[in-house]
């Protein structure tokens, strides 16, 4: 079906891969420039300060990530523990401020926009993954 | 398989699903086979039923906005909107105008990341898995416009009941139409590297057809009815959000390609061309939004309150990249809905399967189950467990058990 002199004609991605060889590649190298022999090995030795991390594409300003939340000003009106949708704040009766489970947050924002008082601001940190969902980095109060 | 001599009689059965490495979702098929020809094909969904309507019916419609958007994981927006869409008719809430245009840009942005998804993933089912990272890499500019604008990649969060939760500031134009610039350099060489190319015309070309008596029985939507020849699309037959004041008309493989076979390339060619189109309707958008507020109600608690004195039922309707998509809701004074009905689209696609796949080769059937761009986890509404029994239910005993339902509900 193919002719020898129309192969390029009829197959027009072959010129695009030969372009592609001496593009740099799309893909963000991250979280190593090169692929470490164990990744996991790898992050220690970062949280060790040996080695370097490769930054992550930069979010953008807007970004909705780990909630932040500051509980000087909070009055415990708890509008926020009634409009989540995943449930995932609870109000601490004994000090009147409330406890995000950042584990089961769906990221929407919807308690930063309710709260009356602005204690309540979503972050850039995106670097969540834990091996404990209740670890006292997923727990914000 | 267990019967009689197996293997050594025609027809055969081949079972594929419900976890296939050819298939992105789970569904259960069923070939009966003469040789390599597909003599008769069934399905089952049903596989990844979640349950959303359910938890729906334990929030307030602001709840559940955030809920739509994870019904699809690809039409973050599509649910989102015809949800909204619902919930505003019942309430009786005029959307402002540009709450109106901002909805169609980011629909527009999510059909654009949506068709190329797919183009990728069908290139993937061809096999051509070079196209697949051209297709995907080219994707990212929209998704990193959406990023932009709504704050996520995936799941937008920009719907609100009576708007939209983000404005679109001069400083993001130059950076949408960078991206809309980027789609129409794009679109000639896309074109070119899809149509043009030997393998995927000898793969795609008659392959899969559905005709457009078919497409028209079985209710198709969305492009794949467009594909067939169906001149069908729900922005321009019955027009919401700005799509009124837009200049849309359906897209149709004829215009490019001059015939409709209704074939799986041609559903390549709509859905290529409907990248271009979505780029222009954004930026149609942008030349005629007005400016002004962007919610109906910026208080989120008078939201609220609202609901409580919501009565009535509504559908709302949105063209998804894949169809038309449709959600009932019925709202009877409580903040709760006390009813949430969701259609997807890829639920009047699914039909489409049969006359496609029958007659057809065995090694044709993942590019022609992707040719629809099916989404079962959006599908899937109903799992009936009693008792580990399987029986099917017909659409009569379906009919009586939904009269019975809404007379449960309206006591």
């Amino acid at each position: 079906m193919l002719e020898c002199g129309d192969a390029m004609a009829n197959l027009p991605m072959i010129p695009e891969l030969l372009k592609q060889l001496f593009r740099q590649p799309a893909t963000n190298t991250f979280p190593a420039k090169y692929l470490p022999p164990s990744v996991t090995g790898f992050l220690k030795m970062v949280s060790r300060g040996e080695a370097a991390i490769h930054p992550p594409v930069a979010t953008p300003p807007e970004f909705r990530g780990k909630i932040t939340y500051e509980p000087e000003g909070c009055i415990g009106c708890s509008l926020c523990v009634k409009i989540c949708p995943a449930h995932a704040i609870e109000l601490v009766n004994e000090t009147k401020t409330i406890r995000i489970y950042v584990s089961q947050c769906i990221f929407c924002s919807q308690c930063t926009d309710m709260c009356p008082k602005g204690s309540l601001k979503m972050s850039d940190e995106f670097l969540l993954a834990d091996e404990d969902r209740y670890s006292d980095n997923l727990i914000v109060e | 398989m267990s019967d009689g001599n197996p293997a050594k009689t025609t027809p055969y059965t081949v079972p594929i699903g419900p976890i296939h490495p050819a298939l992105k979702e789970p569904v259960m098929f069923t070939f009966r086979m003469n040789g390599e020809q597909i003599e008769k094909a069934d399905f089952a969904p049903g596989q990844t039923h979640r349950g959303i309507e359910w938890m729906g019916m334990r929030r307030n419609p602001i709840q559940i906005v955030h809920l739509t958007d994870r019904i699809c994981g690809i039409c973050g927006v599509s649910h989102s909107l015809a949800f909204a869409r619902a919930v505003e008719q019942i309430m009786e809430i005029d959307v402002p105008e540009r709450a109106d245009y901002i909805r169609a840009i980011i629909a527009e942005f999510e059909r654009i990341q949506s068709h190329l998804l797919w183009a990728g993933m069908a290139a993937h089912e061809l096999g051509f898995d070079t196209l697949l990272h051209l297709t995907w890499r080219v994707r990212e500019q929209a998704m990193d416009t959406i990023e932009l604008l709504t704050g996520n990649r995936v799941n937008y969060g920009i719907i609100q009941i009576g708007g939209v939760r983000r404005d679109i500031t001069p400083d993001q134009h130059p950076a949408i139409h960078e991206c809309l610039d980027y789609y129409r350099d794009l679109q000639g060489k896309l074109l070119r590297i899809f149509l043009e190319d030997a393998t995927i015309q000898m793969r795609c070309r008659d392959c899969g057809i559905l005709t457009r008596d078919d497409a028209l029985r079985l209710c198709t939507v969305g492009p794949t009815a467009r594909a067939s020849g169906v001149n069908m699309d729900v922005r321009v037959d019955f027009p919401y959000a700005a799509y009124g004041d837009l200049d849309i008309e359906p897209i149709l493989p004829d215009r490019y390609l001059g015939e409709t076979r209704g074939d799986v390339f041609d559903r390549i060619v709509v859905r290529l061309l409907e990248v271009e189109q979505s780029a222009g309707i954004i930026r149609q958008c942008l030349d005629v939004m007005p400016a002004g507020d962007i919610l109906w109600e910026t208080k989120i608690p008078k939201i609220l309150a609202a609901f409580k004195k919501a009565h009535g039922e509504a559908v709302g309707r949105h063209e998804a990249p894949r169809g038309e998509v449709l959600h009932y809701v019925r709202m009877d004074g409580k903040e709760h809905p006390t009813a949430w009905k969701v259609k997807a689209s890829s639920y009047s696609n699914l039909m489409s399967w049969i006359p496609m796949l029958e007659g057809e080769q065995i090694a044709d059937i993942p590019i022609i189950v992707a040719s629809i761009d099916p989404c079962l986890s959006c599908t899937d509404r109903v799992a009936v467990v009693r008792g580990g029994r399987r029986s099917i239910m017909t659409k009569e005993e379906l009919h009586r058990l939904s009269v019975e339902k809404t007379r449960r509900l309206m006591r």
